[in-house]
């Protein structure tokens, strides 16, 4: 009996050590979720956020503004691409901001906003933004909010490593992800011939300072590399800017194998100054090239699109000291500069440590020609060991982008090990790390790339979400994760989603967005060739079969509201002005069954609805933004002839008594 | 041969029928982006699971893809297995304890055999990569645990039996009681 009980014990014993493994499952890492997050997120209703938040929509081609510890969605703000609500890309007057050397692209992918900077503090003034389908980069301003300039950028296959600026904005650049033969040459080529053909073209974007109105200085000719990021230096490095190269195997298929082959690709320095110098002297050489230049005027309330012919350029292997490569582990993503432009830490996405580079090894290097061999021919390669400041080692898996707090620390998001690690500057030791959801790519720290880094927040922003939130069907939304970084130890505040895709984003304190806004336009400044400034002036004028409508808009009528004689074959512009003259009164329009779009119009704006009616009958048009307590009275008819027709052209509204 | 030893044996002949229609073992992988977990379930005659998904993951590594026909083994170990089970009915049929001991030594062979074979695929897979793979990593292997949990980058990768391992473990077991457990002699 003994040995029975014996035996069943064995067997007892070896199925609870079967279950201990089970158990004995290594667990997650602590969330770190701050025990007073809720208090620390929670802005009482009727208060300001502290912080904006400027996140790209990544495949939406848009930015959304957010308030920050709330993670309150203010604003979506289009750029790249149509926007059917408020009638941006739709309307006339916008339409030509989405012109392009090859037609109308009412779309982009875009991926990183970055906010003007003056003494390389950010100041609120403007957000650049680039499209990295068809290369361009917008400028947004931030008093009205409103997509201010687009500028194509020829030569370029994706605008990728944009569009980062200099210490003052003096440049916002641009260069590119896929090479390619440069627009003036004959591109049809064997895609073998890579090698020889394809270019890579870095391009400087001048930004005025007074206005931020942008030209196309000049472009460098660089080797055909892929061109992930960049970052301008700041203080001691001033002149210069950096941008991370991978494929430096100059594969041109199967990237994803061919381009990680090498153990190290680069980190391209650029001096821009002594670029700038060249140009100024008259050594660039001017070629041709197609882009598209459109500008949103103001005043007019109109954009006009201007294309352009001709750019300059620099072979930089022409032109000795004006690049330098440091080698850099394995697919570089990131590059990015201490507050004190001392240091530049570079993420290979592939490698396993975190390479920083110091400015002034590098200058040294430059001095003693301590090179280890060449680029193309004659681009000087400096030696790594003697470039670098140090590796921070094992810091997690698949780094890609660092971010500073201004006080002595770097943050850099994980990839693949999904997690934020907080380091130190001088030493390069790891303090901390803490799980993102899921998969960071870029990251954001309030002021983090500028000199004066504000810190107290830091964004995580992810690629992927999977469980985080209800799920919406096989597409989820993509989300961020606010974390306080005002402590020693990160701290989780709050796990929000987000428009589109949020590649990355800027953040910035309120009070410097907060006293520039603009809370209407004033009547007597619009300047749009259609306005309308008072309802006594409103008319409906042919000429042909286009028909311009001017008709005003106030609480709670549209003027003229009844409108007869348009026929079948005609082009309808109805040109509508907001009178109101306060803030927050927008009015909407829109028509029945109109192929186009509905309007938002701003207080004291002129906007463009092109209609052409497809039906004879009765067409009514409203307002579709709830104005006012009588918003829903807000509205008028067209009557439809067919064509030939004789009812004549004729508009009215009723008499108002009491305004009368 | 007691008539106990022979309900021993017959249960376990039973148990050990599991294999038939019961994962055997399993091999699990956990990453921060992966919360819900991949699994991979190995059969007496198959593979089933996330097979898809993991082989789209380790092509970054360079770790050949995992392909059930690769298993020269799936085809013959039904049969193997149902042999020796047969062997165990017939031992329990005929009271022939010279039959029990020889299904007994065959299963521990199985499993011996079995868990080599288990672990020269793992280490084949985990070290055979290929050099042209886009994430090469220093004296990194990705060869999972025979069994246990192992991190292998940021997958945590678990190597554990599945239902129908257990119940085979327990066959297993049962079997050693039927032949060492001899109620007889302590009278």
């Amino acid at each position: 009996m003994k040995r029975t009980i014996f035996n069943l014990f064995t067997l007892m014993s070896g199925i609870s050590a079967l279950l201990l493994t089970y158990s004995c499952k290594p667990g997650k890492v602590d969330s770190s979720l701050d025990a007073d997050a809720a208090r620390k997120v929670y802005v009482a209703p009727g208060k300001y956020d502290e912080i904006y938040a400027f996140l790209s929509g990544g495949f939406s081609g848009q930015v959304a503004v957010y308030g920050i510890p709330s993670g309150r969605l203010l604003k979506v703000l289009p750029v790249f691409s149509q926007n059917a609500e408020n009638g941006y890309g739709y309307s006339e007057e916008t339409k030509p901001m989405l012109n392009t050397s090859h037609g109308f692209v009412p779309w982009d992918d875009a991926h990183h906003p970055e906010l003007s900077k003056t003494n390389g503090e950010d100041d609120g003034r403007w957000l650049f933004i680039n499209g990295n389908n068809t290369p361009r980069i917008a400028r947004i301003n931030l008093a009205t909010f409103k997509t201010d300039e687009i500028i194509e950028l020829p030569n370029i296959g994706g605008n990728h490593a944009s569009p980062f600026c200099t210490e003052n904005t003096e440049y916002v650049v641009g260069n590119t992800r896929f090479s390619e033969p440069l627009d003036n040459s004959d591109g049809n080529v064997p895609l073998d011939s890579y090698k020889q053909n394809f270019k890579g073209a870095v391009s400087f974007v001048k930004v005025d300072k007074d206005n931020g109105n942008m030209s196309l200085a000049f472009q460098l000719l660089v080797p055909p590399f892929n061109y992930d990021l960049a970052h301008a230096g700041k203080g001691p490095s001033h002149d210069w800017i950096f941008f991370t190269c991978y494929n430096t195997e100059e594969a041109h298929t199967l990237l994803e194998v061919n381009a990680s082959q090498h153990d190290k690709d680069f980190v391209m320095a650029v001096n821009w100054k002594k670029a700038e110098q060249l140009i100024k002297e008259g050594k660039g050489t001017k070629i041709k090239a197609k882009y598209a230049h459109n500008i949103y005027n103001e005043s007019t309330h109109t954009a006009t699109s201007t294309l352009e012919n001709e750019t300059q350029t620099l072979d930089v292997t022409k032109f000795p000291g004006l690049v330098y490569y440091m080698p850099c582990p394995k697919s570089p993503h990131g590059i990015d500069v201490t507050p004190d432009g001392e240091y530049m830490a570079a993420s290979g996405k592939l490698a396993a440590v975190i390479p920083v580079f110091s400015f002034k090894k590098m200058l040294a290097a430059i001095d003693k020609k301590d090179y280890e061999g060449m680029v193309s021919g004659d681009l000087p390669v400096l030696k790594y060991e003697h470039v670098l400041h140090g590796e921070v080692k094992k810091p997690g898996l698949g780094p890609l982008h660092t971010e500073f707090d201004g006080k002595g620390y770097g943050y850099t998001t994980m990839f693949v090990s999904s997690e934020i690690v907080k380091w130190k500057i001088d030493n390069l030791e790891i303090i901390d790390r803490i799980p993102a959801y899921y998969s960071p790519g870029h990251l954001s720290i309030v002021g983090g790339d500028s000199e004066k880094p504000f810190g107290k927040y830091l964004l995580a922003l992810n690629k992927i979400t999977k469980d985080r939130y209800l799920p919406t069907g096989p597409e989820l939304a993509q989300a961020c994760q606010l974390i306080d970084i005002s402590g020693n130890k990160m701290k989780l505040l709050l796990d929000f989603p987000t428009i589109g895709e949020p590649h990355y984003a800027q953040m910035i304190p309120a009070e410097k967005i907060l006293k520039n806004q603009v809370k209407f336009f004033k009547i007597e400044e619009n300047k749009n060739a259609y306005v309308t400034k008072s309802e006594k002036e409103t008319k409906v004028v042919r000429n042909g079969n286009r028909v311009d409508v001017y008709m005003t808009a106030i609480r709670s009528h549209l003027a003229p509201d009844n409108i007869e004689g348009i026929k079948i074959g005609d082009e309808v512009y109805v040109h509508v002005t907001n009178l109101e003259q306060d803030w927050d009164v927008p009015h909407g329009f829109a028509i029945k069954g109109n192929n186009n779009a509905e309007l938002l119009i701003m207080p004291g704006e002129t906007c463009t609805l092109k209609w052409v009616p497809g039906q004879t009958g009765i067409v009514p048009f409203y307002c579709t933004d709830f104005c006012s307590a009588l918003h829903q009275e807000m509205q008028g008819y067209f009557r439809v002839s067919p064509a030939g027709s004789n009812v004549p052209l004729k508009f009215s509204i009723g008499v108002n008594p009491v305004t009368e | 041969m007691k008539s106990l030893t022979r309900v021993l044996v017959f249960i376990s002949v039973t148990l050990m029928l599991s294999a038939y229609f019961l994962p055997l073992w399993h091999i699990l992988l956990d990453a921060p982006q992966y919360p819900e977990g991949l699994e991979m379930k190995i059969w007496l005659n198959g593979l089933s699971g996330n097979i898809a998904q993991i082989n789209g993951l380790n092509h970054y590594i360079g770790m050949k893809f995992i392909v059930a026909d690769d298993f020269k083994e799936f085809k013959f170990l039904p049969y193997i297995f149902g042999g020796l089970t047969i062997i165990g009915l017939t031992a329990a049929i005929t009271k022939s304890r010279k039959l029990l001991w020889t299904w007994f030594i065959g299963l521990c062979l199985f499993a011996i055999i079995g868990f080599s074979d288990f672990y020269m695929w793992e280490y084949n897979y985990g070290h055979k990569l290929n050099p042209h793979a886009a994430i090469k990593v220093e004296g990194m292997n990705y060869q999972p645990p025979l069994f246990g949990y192992k991190q292998l980058l940021n997958f945590t990768a678990g190597s554990l039996p599945d239902t129908g391992g257990i119940l085979v473990g327990l066959g297993g077991a049962l079997a050693a009681a039927a032949l060492f457990y001899k109620p007889g002699l302590r009278k």
